[in-house]
């Protein structure tokens, strides 16, 4: 069998001054080699593994049929947005890892394994560049409904244009004053070039969908006010926005940040343009980042590169409690993070923050963990060992332990039902909340999870929606 | 997001405060007092919150008054009548609570004094017995006597020289109000950190609530980030949705105090960069 066609990516030397894509995706020749490897096996495990269930060996039979608008369709049919998900869809925990490619319980996919996501994104470009459309059904019984999408993440964004491309007119209301969630100011442009995301909102305006930025549903108008103006339904696509901290001594001492806060500061005020943009980060000689998701690995990439836009010597190290297996992080980010100059020290744990007469943090105390039984997610648990604190110094930190639901909007609304995480709950089928009309999805619902998972809450709502209100 | 009405409170050397009317009809229909907006002047502009002084349901627009403190604010105050802002969000934050505590004294000391402007009405409004002490550096920049004047059922004003009114701070009056009566049932306090606190400290003693509306620095003002975390009693809070009214008794200030000095060196630099020397 033929060795997986590597990507091709900006070289590490290349990436230090600036927030430009990293990866740079595969050429027709390459797509054509990479997705001529598939098996096109009888049963594909592959589409098992996808959140949304596309059929991947169909659109990658497509492909080497170099009948590329077809592969393009055929995954536009359960995911909306390929360019986007092809970039940052974490495949090796999903579509990839049931790939038959994929040695049998591995914890993440081979590396001989289909490369999906590169060949979706491949797809992906081809139909946005050709500008290929999926062209809209409008159905009768649905002309001058009005449906109100809360929020505009990747479960928001996809619900609005599937609803709009079945003939009902969307309102999007976003609190901030851009649109797109974590896509915006989570997930830094060298992962997600910003012209991707603008695109493809630009496509939902072309097909009639309405977006309203700087409108905090709860604050400037209640669910009943919508309906009452003559809304037939509401889509909540709140997220999970509220970062978590660690609650321990220091926590508050300057120059520490929630990770949301560093990113919102780089990606969505666009403070690595500063004093053009006017938002303000401090950006240490050493910086510290906490955790080993995605958004930890973003952080550190995008303190890294700071570092260096600021004539600093980089030194960015992430600090994770149990070992790099273990990372719920991408595969890839992590391999970046490495390849850029992040350190990593694993089985560490913080215990506090010690500061300076200026009330600024300098250093980061912290405990050496063991890893013992497994947890209830199967991971083994670090156990900190007595007796062994150790002192980082550091002049800059990073918190990236997960967020929880957003409640602006959840806390004012009587009736809807939230769960202990104030999680809202819905009906899996349907995502129908507790309240006639309204329904939710993505991080609002389950807690943090991926890009994909919140398009196909968006999708299957939308599809409820319209069975509602047709 | 229009200005419809542009009017300069103070112009002296040092000191610059502007009121602004802003067309904004679903903020002025829901904004209540205690709760506040995040605006950006331009698309590379900064979030920066301010209270809402005032809304006007008929005419759709919002009040907010601002001492130009350094780039931000000093670029919304350039902007003329007929400009529009690009960003305008709110309202946000939790109202103040109004209701009839029966006697209770606000405490304004420089811009806070726009801030405790609506809060004096509502208090007044509710049936309570409003005494109002206003604190300034100077007569000059002191503003809105005459409209808190019309709010409060007594007004006194300190300044630091001693040009108008008595010489000293807002908290000389507040202890000899205290010391005299004991009836109070509530201090409520805007102005400058230091201000703040000496206010928490003037009213330990004497066991009256006391609440004050911090002014954290701020990125979303929507919960999402946490630059605007403050301790309270202890416990990690963020101004933006959990405040941004907090007693003032168990606010950390020299942490706050700490916190929102962080850019400095940042915002000093800017300033010099494109406003031409510091617009101190
Ligand atoms: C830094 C970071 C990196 C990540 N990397 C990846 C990755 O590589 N791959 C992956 O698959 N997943 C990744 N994720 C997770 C993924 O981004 C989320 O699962 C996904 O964005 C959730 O989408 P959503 O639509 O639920 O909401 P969000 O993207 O969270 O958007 C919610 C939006 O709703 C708005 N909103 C909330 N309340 C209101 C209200 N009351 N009124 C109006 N607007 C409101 C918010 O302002 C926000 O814009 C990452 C997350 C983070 C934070
Ligand atoms: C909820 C809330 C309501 C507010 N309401 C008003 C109001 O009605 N009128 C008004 O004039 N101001 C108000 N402020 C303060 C106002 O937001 C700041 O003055 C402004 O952000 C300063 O921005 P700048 O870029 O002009 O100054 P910067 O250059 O950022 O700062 C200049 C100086 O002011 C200090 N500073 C910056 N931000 C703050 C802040 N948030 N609080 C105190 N000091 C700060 C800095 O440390 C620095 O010394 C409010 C703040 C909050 C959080
Ligand atoms: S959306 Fe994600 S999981 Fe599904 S096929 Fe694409 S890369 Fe795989
Ligand atoms: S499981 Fe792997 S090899 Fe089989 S069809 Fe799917 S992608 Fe191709
Ligand atoms: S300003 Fe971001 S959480 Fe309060």
């Amino acid at each position: 069998m033929k060795e997986p066609v590597k990507i091709k990516e900006r070289p590490s030397s290349e990436r230090g001054s600036n927030f430009d894509e990293v990866v740079l995706g595969y050429s027709e020749a390459e797509a054509l080699e990479e997705a001529k490897r598939c098996l096109q096996c009888k049963n594909p495990l592959c589409s098992q593994g996808c959140p949304v269930g596309i059929d991947i060996k169909k659109f990658i039979k497509e492909i080497t049929e170099k009948d590329y608008k077809s592969a393009y369709l055929t995954i536009k049919e359960t995911n909306n947005f390929p360019s986007i998900c092809g970039r940052v869809c974490p495949a090796e925990y999903q579509c990839r890892k049931a790939c038959v490619l994929t040695k049998k319980g591995s914890v993440f996919a081979s590396d001989n394994a289909i490369n999906i996501h590169f060949l979706e994104r491949f797809a992906g470009d081809f139909g946005k560049d050709e500008q290929v459309v999926n062209p809209s059904k409008p159905r009768a019984a649905l002309s001058g409904k009005r449906v109100a999408v809360v929020g505009s993440g990747p479960a928001s964004l996809c619900c609005a244009g599937e609803l709009a491309r079945n003939g009902v007119e969307v309102t999007i209301f976003e609190g901030l004053h851009k649109t797109g969630g974590v896509l915006r100011y989570g997930i830094p442009p060298f992962r997600l070039p910003r012209n991707m995301l603008d695109f493809e909102i630009d496509h939902l305006k072309k097909i009639g969908v309405k977006i309203v930025t700087s409108f905090i549903i709860g604050k400037a108008k209640t669910l009943d006010e919508i309906f009452a103006e003559g809304y037939s339904a509401i889509f909540l696509g709140l997220g999970a926005g509220i970062p978590s901290f660690l609650g321990v001594e220091g926590e508050n001492l300057c120059n520490i940040y929630s990770a949301n806060e560093f990113l919102t500061r780089v990606n969505l005020m666009e403070a690595y343009k500063y004093p053009q943009f006017h938002t303000p980060v401090n950006i240490g000689k050493s910086m510290v980042v906490i955790g080993g998701g995605n958004t930890a690995m973003d952080a550190a990439r995008v303190a890294l590169r700071l570092q260096k836009m600021a004539g600093l010597e980089p030194d960015t190290t992430v600090i994770y409690r149990r070992t790099e297996v273990e990372m719920p992080a991408r595969r890839l980010e992590i391999h970046h993070a490495k390849e850029e100059g992040v350190k990593f020290e694993f089985l560490v744990q913080p215990v506090s923050f010690g500061g300076d007469k200026d009330g600024c943090v300098s250093a980061l105390k912290v405990l050496k963990c063991e890893l013992g039984e497994p947890d209830p997610s199967g991971r083994r648990r670090p156990v900190p060992v007595k007796g062994s604190e150790t002192d980082i110094e550091c002049d800059g930190v990073v918190i990236a332990l997960g967020l929880q639901a957003n409640t602006l909007l959840t806390n004012v609304v009587p009736g809807l039902k939230v769960d202990k995480y104030k999680d809202i709950v819905v009906d899996p089928e349907t995502m129908a909340t507790s309240l006639e009309g309204v329904y939710a999805g993505g991080d609002i619902v389950g807690g943090e999870g991926t890009v994909i998972e919140a398009m196909g809450m968006g999708k299957k709502a939308a599809r409820a929606i319209i069975d509602h209100i047709a | 997001m229009k200005i419809l009405y542009k009017e300069n409170l103070v112009d002296i050397p040092g000191t610059k405060v502007t009121k602004i009317d802003i067309e904004a009809p679903h903020i002025a229909a829901k904004a209540k007092p205690g709760e506040f907006v995040v605006l950006m002047v331009s698309e590379n502009g900064e979030r920066l919150p301010l209270t809402v002084v005032n809304a006007d349901v008929k005419k759709g627009a919002i009040t907010l008054i601002f001492q130009e403190a350094g780039y931000s604010t000093a670029l919304l105050g350039k902007m003329s009548v007929g400009d529009s802002l690009y960003s305008l969000v709110g309202p946000l934050g939790h109202a103040t609570e109004i209701k009839n505590y029966g006697k209770v004294i606000l405490v304004g000391g420089g811009v806070g004094i726009a801030e405790i402007y609506p809060v004096a009405a509502a208090f007044k409004k509710a049936g309570n017995l409003v005494t109002t002490i206003l604190g300034a550096r100077t007569k000059d920049i002191l503003i809105l006597e005459k409209e808190l004047r019309e709010a409060s059922t007594e007004l006194l004003v300190a300044t630091d020289d001693g040009s108008y009114g008595r010489k000293g701070f807002t908290t000389d009056i507040l202890n000899d109000l205290l010391s005299a009566n004991k009836d109070y049932s509530l201090v409520y306090a805007v102005g400058p950190i230091p201000m703040m606190k000496k206010v928490a400290e003037a009213t330990l003693p004497f066991k009256v609530k006391t609440v004050a509306s911090l002014n954290a620095l701020m990125v979303d003002g929507t919960g999402m980030c946490g630059c605007c975390r403050v301790t309270v009693g202890g416990h990690v809070k963020f101004s933006c949705v959990d405040g941004p009214e907090f007693d003032a008794h168990q606010v950390d200030w020299e942490e706050l105090g700490k916190r929102n000095r962080v850019y400095i060196q940042k915002e000093k630099h800017i300033c010099k960069l494109s406003l031409g020397g510091s617009s101190k």
